[in-house]
């Protein structure tokens, strides 16, 4: 059993706002997220976050944890904060609603703007057989994990810098929909990764890929949508 | 100009000008040995043609490379629209072509 009190700030607000301060029992076991619906359960239940799953799966629960942005269910106090000092804030580079929750419209727009799946089976057809060792399913498949969490979308600078800048996210599933074979358009595709905004506003530093919570590397995907960008244009394609 | 060329020339015109960097330093390091004076410098490059399309042709990458560099950094640390950034590049380019150009010919030109 840890012994002491957590020192914890966390914002309440929208784009104005002030920290307020709770003290938080440590625990022996105790995620970010733990630390947060404990605060909203004993001492601040008008408090505003976003959970579902628990378990690192559905991508509602990041937050920005001392500075840095964390997905918070899987975020271990501990680890993060030996000293027992958490400062907990919303994600970066969105508007602030509440407390700790932020408007994903932005993030989730340009996610859309690059295009949905749309394949070229019917329900007549039988399931499209994929083979595993094919080199194109495989950088799919690198990239396929990502659970909309906007973390890399937070950590990155040049979303900072740039409104109209796609972000890490929504380039990285271009790429996945740029190799998979089941795509009708994948030209298409390919062409609204590469609009003004797109994968060749990206300057390769690798924040997105560094705070990734499972592990994804956006750089990687963007990288290869630049290398297909050339090809296409080698090709005398719609570059 | 489509997103995927200026990258794509930006690429290209850094890779023309890395090596003409290395050639230069390389040259640098020989020119220096046993002291360093102009007239030394304008004897070998007046009337060169070799000189004048080599550093010609930097000039020109530089001046096709950078504009579309800074363009980038204005985009990302101004609040100037798209368009006016572009126009500003554009003279950018020339300004440096122009000053560049003018450099080339006052240390190749004149001379035998
Ligand atoms: C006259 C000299 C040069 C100037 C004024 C210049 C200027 C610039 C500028 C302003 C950028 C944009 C930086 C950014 O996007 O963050 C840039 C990018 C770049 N430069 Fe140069 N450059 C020069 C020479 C070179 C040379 C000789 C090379 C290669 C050997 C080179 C390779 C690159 C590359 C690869 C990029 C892309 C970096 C990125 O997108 O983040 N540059 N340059
Ligand atoms: S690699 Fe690109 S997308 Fe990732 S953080 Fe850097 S600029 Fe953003
Ligand atoms: S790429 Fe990683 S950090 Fe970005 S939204 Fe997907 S899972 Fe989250
Ligand atoms: S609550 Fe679902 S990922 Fe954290």
């Amino acid at each position: 059993m840890a012994e002491g009190t957590l020192e914890v700030r966390i914002w309440r607000g929208g784009d104005e706002g002030s920290f307020g301060a709770y003290a938080v029992p440590a625990r022996e076991n105790q995620t970010v997220l733990d630390v947060v619906t404990e605060v909203q359960r004993r001492f601040e239940p008008s408090l505003a976050y976003r959970f579902s799953c628990r378990v690192g799966v559905c991508g509602s629960c990041a937050m920005t944890i001392n500075g840095t942005p964390r997905w918070t269910c899987r975020t271990h106090v501990k680890r993060v904060a030996p000293e027992g000092r958490l400062t907990i804030e919303p994600l970066r580079n969105m508007k602030r609603v509440k407390d700790l929750a932020c408007d994903m419209d932005g993030f989730l727009d340009k996610w859309a703007s690059v295009g949905t799946f749309e394949g070229t089976a019917t329900r007549a057809d039988p399931p499209a057989a994929l083979d595993p060792a094919n080199p194109a399913r495989q950088e799919v498949d690198a990239a396929i994990q990502c659970i909309n969490c906007a973390v890399c979308y937070a950590a990155c600078d040049v979303v900072a810098w740039d409104p109209h800048y796609l972000g890490p996210a929504a380039l990285n599933r271009a790429w996945t929909l740029y190799n998979d074979a089941r795509v009708a358009d994948r030209g298409a595709v390919l062409e609204s990764a590469l609009q003004p905004g797109g994968c060749h506003t990206c300057h390769s530093h690798g924040a997105c890929t560094e705070h990734c919570p499972v592990g994804l590397s956006p750089t990687a995907s963007i990288a290869g949508l630049k290398r297909a960008s050339l090809l296409s244009m080698l090709k005398g394609g719609r570059a | 100009m489509s997103e995927a060329r200026l990258f794509a020339l930006q690429r290209l015109t850094a890779l023309v000008m890395a090596p003409l960097v290395l050639v230069h330093l390389v040259l640098i390091v020989y020119a220096v040995q046993g002291g360093l004076t102009a007239g030394e410098i304008l004897e070998r490059t007046r009337g060169s043609f070799f000189w004048g399309l080599f550093y010609g042709a930097f000039v020109l990458m530089a001046a096709i490379h950078a504009p579309i560099g800074l363009r980038n950094v204005l985009r990302e640390w101004t609040g100037l629209g798209r368009r006016p950034i572009d126009w500003l590049m554009v003279a950018f380019g020339l300004l440096l072509l122009l000053l560049g150009w003018r450099a080339v010919v006052a240390v190749v030109g004149g001379g035998a």
